[in-house]
């Protein structure tokens, strides 16, 4: 049970209820074979998946781009025709209520064996059948784990409500069984790199499309359109979304309802993946016998599992005033039309609601609050010292007793029983973390992977990536924190480094963090007065600041809250800068994206062992990636066409005047940002 | 046919007219056989048939006829009840009228044409609205007017109006022309000049009829069903049947393009207009010639068309006729649902099938008498000379609302009053609601039919509901129904309804049968008679219409009835949810015109016009979002001007600009509405 106070202006007491209990105490079997008669969308005459994949191949927008791209091609209409139709194939879904059964039975006994607990709100879960059968819906999860795949699915099979159809990635369809079981469960399969594949695009959009509209079954996808490695949300992928939202904006169906939805995890399956992948470790292929050598996990703890259901989002109401319906107006509503330039914004503006919303009612653990605090520590100390190394145990619980209390005033969602000691709550995290994280002799440490036995000793460069490994998988949970803090750090992080009390000097510092960093963390665009506000109201609350009408000052008393959270950004800033440092070395002129990851990589390396970097974020791939993006979107790296890949040519001069706004050697320019 | 200059007469016929409008204001009877429609609206044909003497004729079959079912109808759909009456004030309090304005220098210059005027405050508030919902409730509340007409003339022909608006320009005197009085009368409350009403119901002659060309010169005033009397007298129709042709004038046509509902046969007013004569200030604007179609820059006709009072005076108009078709047959057809009619009308306007080979007409024997001298020229055209599409003259397509509507209410009312089935006859012929399993009363058919035949056309009719609803499986709940009515020589009016029937059952519409094309057809008129007793009752309702493309008919009939719904909830509308309903009333080649019907209880709201203002501004904003035009052919007036600039972009009301800042630079015409 938690208690929230959510800054977005929703207040409620939020009953979650544990649905592996009723699963403990009667028959799997049972549950599996029940009736199941969810009350569909209520215009949607029952349509078989045959039925509907012939609605796409007939339809006029499939007819109009198959003759264009017969035109291009000079190919005959009847071969691009057929080219269609294996491309559907290869996508559509095939949703049988035999094989949901199969799966229900199949995942009670996984979900059992897994976790603890699997607690949604139930309320969340009554709102959502309202929902389903007023308007289309669209189900919205973050994506966190591979998991997260099917559990919607189940839940809503326990609850009778109707099964949604999943976009799911393709090579998850190249999994021998497993993509047959997966398209005969609701899963459609997505091609990873489309590209300017037009006919692919026409398949793709119309399928959507016409689930959409004719209220086949609610339509599940992820917006961050990949499983999270940080563990933090990603950027929103905005093609799903158009083509969810289209049916709405052509008038087609009178309303389209967003459920976003927070999966929260105490512990993620695939942690010790995550951080193989961050450092360039590669991910193994999706098969069949991975999955079955992966039955090792199955004997795991890995705590509870969060499903928060939130509050339906009417598209009509959020968009009133952000998108002339009438732009589509004029031309026929079956042909394909680029959205103007306003619904574009819109459309990723929604997006960004919909990220906020799964942030804000995601459920944190102690253990991301204890993750923050420990990886603050081992940031400040020095590797050197191998005796000192770790966190006195009694400090932690001090310290995270107090972060606990800064968390949810800030608003967070804490899954803290409050029934039990505070000592044995963080002593049960550590026990479900004990693969990382180690408490000997009232010391808490890191623990770092062992070397296998008869292989050579480490190298200083691979002691590194030992040391990174456990960090960066640490990491993962703080950043699951990060979006309470995020806004307030931001301030506490603009005060500290211009040196002022000015509230504009502060607040256009502010900004230029929100711009740089958003590939990072999630903000909503055009709305930085408001979370300056916000993060003002936030610090001001706890006394970290003071405002008035001009100035923003910190006081004394604030020190702690306020380096609290500046330690909080350091690893990210630090990682910009050694992008930042690696872009205006004197050898990268032209450069791709695969050959910058390693070379960043290796100038970071030698930064932590030298001791001028201490954080090992720089090392992560997924962090790189955001500064490469961050930085085009900023025009300080322009994209040069070539053939194969992207190439990239780095703007010296302006990363350089970039590094030194950071670092508060420069102040912020107020030249006209191109982005604004 | 003459009408007089003595002021005391025109006063009488104001007064008469004043008696017709009090009647409407007054409450109505009712008793336990239910509510009795009265002819609440004003005289449509006005001082003609009382001149002449005549007999004056039912309008409609409906006049003096009891509704038994009305007043549960209301009851049931909107929990109106007899309990919860809203009175209207019965007689017009002089206090809520303000003092005219008058140009005294205007007055004395009329007053020496003889033309006859009258600022009589009850002249003066007749004058001032028109038929819409929000001042028709004005007028039942006795509110204070805010702004009114501060004299009312009289033209009797197009001279009187050149002098009229040649004097109004001298004094700088605001005109506003009154024809039929439904709408775009409505005084500007800024106006501060002497606002005069020029009532053009005088002229209402026709002043020639050229059964060469086929073409009849009528001064505007005339009001429609007037005007069609005349012409069948001579044989002839103008085939332009708006639903307000009982009180709607030629000139309101012309000013607000109008659409009849056999447009698909005879065409909107401006494919019927030939020849418009108006007067501006600038002058009087007309062609030089009645060729049937001109190349000669844009046509000038445009400019008047449409334009809503703010230009000039429409004084006469030539327009096309035609003989009175030899045959009418009415039809309908029964459809699963909304989705398979429209689809079926949509096939029928696709299938505009070739006319049959245009016969060469040899001219029979002129008689040699002039047109205008009476109907003893006539000769009659073999009809299908034109060019006929396959498309019935009207082809209408009701909803599921409607249809309950006309099933529970419309079809019994014609029942009862039919003479020959006063007597109930034996219970076998009882017929069923096929809704709700309520005896809905005896079949039968209207009153020109032998009695034997009826009870036996009833008998089948039952067996025919029987086999749509239980055998053919077609819901209650979403059955529609489309009325039609085919026109023209018997034998291809056949061949004809064969065809749309063919059409109709490759869309599972199953024909069913003449009475109930009629009872839609006559249902139409009866609406807005329905509005006014449904005030009442508490209950508010109101019309509007749109136009839209083929492809988005049937998303933007549930996304408009949808938001309806919604915005009436959120304005606190609960007790009942709101009737909305909509039909597709005309057909084109390429998209379709469409009316929706919307109605709700308003019991425990403050103010029930505002909401219901508020409701069909959100509609009308859904209709244009969802690709819907601002207008099919109720016009802008000041309702809609917000949406203009949007409708026909900035460019487009800049030329509409210019052109009224060069006929009328000093705002004679200042009704302000359009833009």
């Amino acid at each position: 049970m938690t208690t929230c106070e959510d800054p977005s202006g929703f207040k409620q007491e939020d009953e979650f209820m544990d649905i592996l209990e009723e699963r403990r105490r009667s028959s799997d079997l049972g549950h599996a074979l029940r009736t199941f008669t969810p009350s569909p969308y209520k215009g949607a005459p029952p349509l078989s998946a045959g039925a509907l994949n012939r609605m796409v191949l007939e339809s006029q927008y499939l007819r109009y781009v198959t003759k264009e791209v017969a035109m291009e091609t000079g190919e005959s209409v009847d071969l691009v025709r057929e080219e269609a139709s294996g491309i559907l194939d290869e996508m559509s879904q095939n949703l049988q209520l035999g094989f949901i059964r199969l799966l229900g039975f199949t995942l009670s006994k996984v979900f059992k064996r897994l976790f603890s607990h699997i607690n949604i709100n139930q309320e969340g879960l009554n709102r959502l059948q309202q929902a389903i059968q007023e308007f289309p819906v669209i189900l919205m999860p973050n994506h966190r784990s591979y998991v997260d795949f099917l559990v919607l699915s189940y839940i809503l099979f326990t609850y009778d409500l109707p099964i949604p159809v999943i976009a799911a990635g393709i090579p998850l369809m190249d999994m021998k069984m497993v993509g047959e079981i997966l398209r005969r469960s609701g899963a459609f399969f997505i091609r990873r790199a489309i590209g300017s594949d037009k006919l692919y695009w026409a398949v793709l959009s119309e399928y959507v499309r016409t689930i959409v509209r004719t209220g086949y079954a609610p339509v599940e996808f992820y917006v961050e359109g990949l499983r999270s490695r940080t563990l933090k949300s990603l950027t929103p992928k905005l093609g799903m979304m158009h083509m969810v939202l289209e049916p709405f904006f052509k008038g087609e169906v009178y309303d389209i309802t967003l459920v976003p939805i927070s999966i929260s995890y105490d512990r993620v399956l695939e942690e010790s993946l995550l951080a193989h992948e961050l450092l360039g470790v590669p991910k193994p292929r999706e098969t069949t016998m991975g999955l079955l050598k992966a039955r090792r996990v199955l004997e795991e703890d890995y705590g509870s599992m969060h499903v928060y259901f939130g509050m339906p989002l009417s598209v009509r109401q959020l968009t009133k005033g952000r998108v002339d319906r009438c732009e589509y107006n004029l031309l026929p509503r079956d042909l394909p039309q680029r959205p103007s330039v306003e619904t574009q914004e819109c459309v990723s503006w929604l997006a960004q609601q919909v990220i906020r919303v799964q942030e804000q009612s995601s459920i944190l653990s102690p253990w991301s609050l204890m993750a923050c605090l420990v990886l603050q520590d081992h940031q400040n100390t020095d590797p050197g010292e191998e005796q000192e190394k770790g966190l006195s145990w009694e400090l932690l619980t001090q310290r995270t007793l107090w972060l606990k209390g800064l968390a949810i005033s800030f608003g967070a969602r804490l899954d803290w029983p409050e029934q039990l000691p505070e000592n044995q709550v963080m002593a049960s995290s550590i026990a479900l973390h004990r693969y990382v994280i180690r408490c000997h002799q009232g010391r808490v440490t890191l623990l770092e992977e062992e070397r296998p036995v008869g292989a050579a000793p480490f190298t200083t460069e691979e002691g590194v990536v030992r040391r990174a490994r456990a960090v960066l998988m640490v990491a993962a949970y703080r950043n699951q924190a990060l979006h309470v803090f995020i806004r307030p750090a931001m301030l506490a992080l603009a005060i500290h480094t211009t040196h002022s009390s000015q509230r504009e000097d502060i607040y256009s510092y502010f900004r230029f963090l929100l711009d740089l960093f958003s590939n990072d963390f999630i903000f909503i665009t055009g709305r930085s007065s408001q979370d300056f506000e916000e993060a003002c109201s936030l610090l001001r609350k706890c006394g970290a600041v003071q405002t008035s009408q001009q100035e923003v000052t910190s006081p004394e008393e604030g020190q702690r809250t306020t380096s609290f959270l500046r330690a909080l950004l350091q690893p990210f800033i630090d990682a910009y800068q050694v992008v930042f440092r690696h872009l205006c070395l004197e050898d990268v002129e032209v450069f791709t994206e695969r050959q910058m990851v390693p070379a960043v990589r290796s100038l970071a390396t030698k930064l932590l062992l030298s001791g001028e970097l201490t954080s090992c974020d720089a090392l992560s791939s997924d962090t790189q990636k955001n500064v490469l993006s961050a930085l085009l979107r900023l025009g300080a790296v322009t994209r040069l066409r070539t053939a194969e890949h992207s190439e990239f040519r780095a703007n010296k001069p302006a990363i350089s005047r970039l590094a030194d706004t950071l670092a508060g050697r420069l102040p912020v320019q107020t030249a006209p940002n191109p982005r604004l | 046919m003459a009408s007089n200059n003595n002021s005391s007469d025109r006063q009488r016929i104001a007064q008469q007219r004043l008696s017709r409008i009090a009647a409407h204001l007054h409450k109505h009877e009712h008793g336990n056989s239910g509510i009795i429609a009265k002819e609440c609206k004003i005289d449509a044909t006005g001082s003609t048939e009382e001149n002449k003497g005549t007999v004056r004729r039912k309008r409609y079959r409906l006049s003096g006829m009891t509704l038994p079912r009305l007043q549960d109808w209301f009851e049931n759909t909107f929990g109106a009840s007899v309990k919860h009456k809203s009175p209207a004030t019965p007689v017009l309090n002089a206090s809520v009228v303000p003092p005219p304005r008058l140009n005294e220098a205007f007055v004395e210059n009329l007053k020496a044409t003889g033309i006859p005027f009258s600022n009589e405050a009850e002249d003066r508030v007749f004058r001032a609205h028109g038929h819409c919902l929000h001042e028709i409730f004005a007028l039942r509340e006795g509110k204070k007017f805010e702004r009114i007409p501060d004299m009312v003339v009289w033209p009797n022909c197009h001279n009187d109006v050149v002098k009229i608006v040649e004097l109004a320009c001298k004094h700088n005197v605001c005109l506003i022309p009154y024809g039929g009085g439904t709408s775009a009368l409505e005084c500007p409350p800024e106006e501060t000049r002497c606002i005069v009403s020029l009532d053009t119901s005088q002229m209402n002659r026709i002043l020639w009829l050229d059964e060469q060309n086929l073409v009849a010169h009528i001064e505007a005033g005339i009001i429609g069903q007037g005007l069609e009397r005349l012409l069948n007298e001579s044989g002839y129709c103008t085939g332009h049947e708006p639903d307000s042709m009982e009180f709607t004038s030629l000139g309101g046509w012309v000013a607000t393009r109008a659409s009849g509902m056999k447009k698909n046969v005879y065409g909107n007013i401006e494919d019927l207009v030939i020849h418009i004569k108006a007067v501006t200030p600038r002058g009087v604007i007309e062609k030089s010639c009645q060729g049937p179609r001109m190349s000669t820059g844009p046509d000038i006709h445009h400019f008047i068309l449409g334009s809503e009072g703010t230009l000039g005076v429409v004084t006469e108009v030539t327009m096309k006729i035609r003989p009175i078709p030899e045959y009418q047959k009415y039809g309908s057809v029964v459809f699963p649902n909304f989705e398979a009619g429209v689809a079926c009308l949509r096939e029928v306007a696709k299938q505009r099938c070739t006319p049959a080979p245009i016969r060469l007409m040899v001219p029979e024997v002129y008689t040699g008498s002039h047109p205008a001298h009476g109907p003893r020229g006539v000769h009659r055209l073999p009809s299908g000379s034109w060019s006929q599409r396959c498309t019935p003259a009207p082809i209408r397509l009701m909803d599921n609302k409607q249809f309950h509507f006309e099933t529970n209410q419309a079809v019994r009312w014609l029942r009862t009053t039919d003479v020959a089935m006063s007597s109930p006859p034996i219970g076998k012929l009882l017929m069923y609601c096929p809704c709700c399993s309520r005896p809905t009363g005896y079949l039968s058919s209207h009153a020109l039919k032998p009695q034997v035949s009826s009870i036996f056309t009833h008998f089948v009719e039952g067996l025919k509901k029987f086999y749509i609803t239980k055998l053919k499986g077609f819901d209650p709940h979403q059955l529609v129904v489309a009325t039609l009515l085919f026109e023209g020589d018997r034998e291809r009016v056949l061949q004809h309804e064969k065809q749309v029937y063919d059409i109709a059952a490759t869309f599972g519409g199953l024909a069913a049968g003449e009475d109930n094309g009629q009872r839609g057809y006559i249902l139409t008129f009866v609406i807005a008679y329905l509005r006014d007793l449904g005030m009442d009752y508490c209950v508010v309702a109101e019309s509007f219409e749109t136009s839209v493309p083929w492809d988005r008919v049937l998303d933007l009939c549930q996304n408009v009835k949808e938001r309806i719904i919604r915005e009436c909830k959120e304005r606190g509308v609960h007790q009942f949810q709101p009737l909305t309903s909509c039909r597709v009333t005309q057909t084109y080649d390429s998209g379709a015109c469409i009316y929706f019907y919307f109605a709700f209880n308003y019991r425990g709201l403050a103010d029930p016009v505002h909401t219901y203002e508020q409701v069909e501004h959100a509609a009308r904003e859904e209709i244009l979002a969802n690709g819907g035009s601002l207008s099919h052919h109720h016009g802008v007036g000041k309702l809609r001007k917000e949406w203009m600039k949007d409708s026909i972009s900035n460019v487009g009301v800049g030329m509409l600009k210019s052109v009224k800042d060069y006929v009328d630079p000093e705002n004679i015409f200042g009704n302000r509405n359009l833009l």
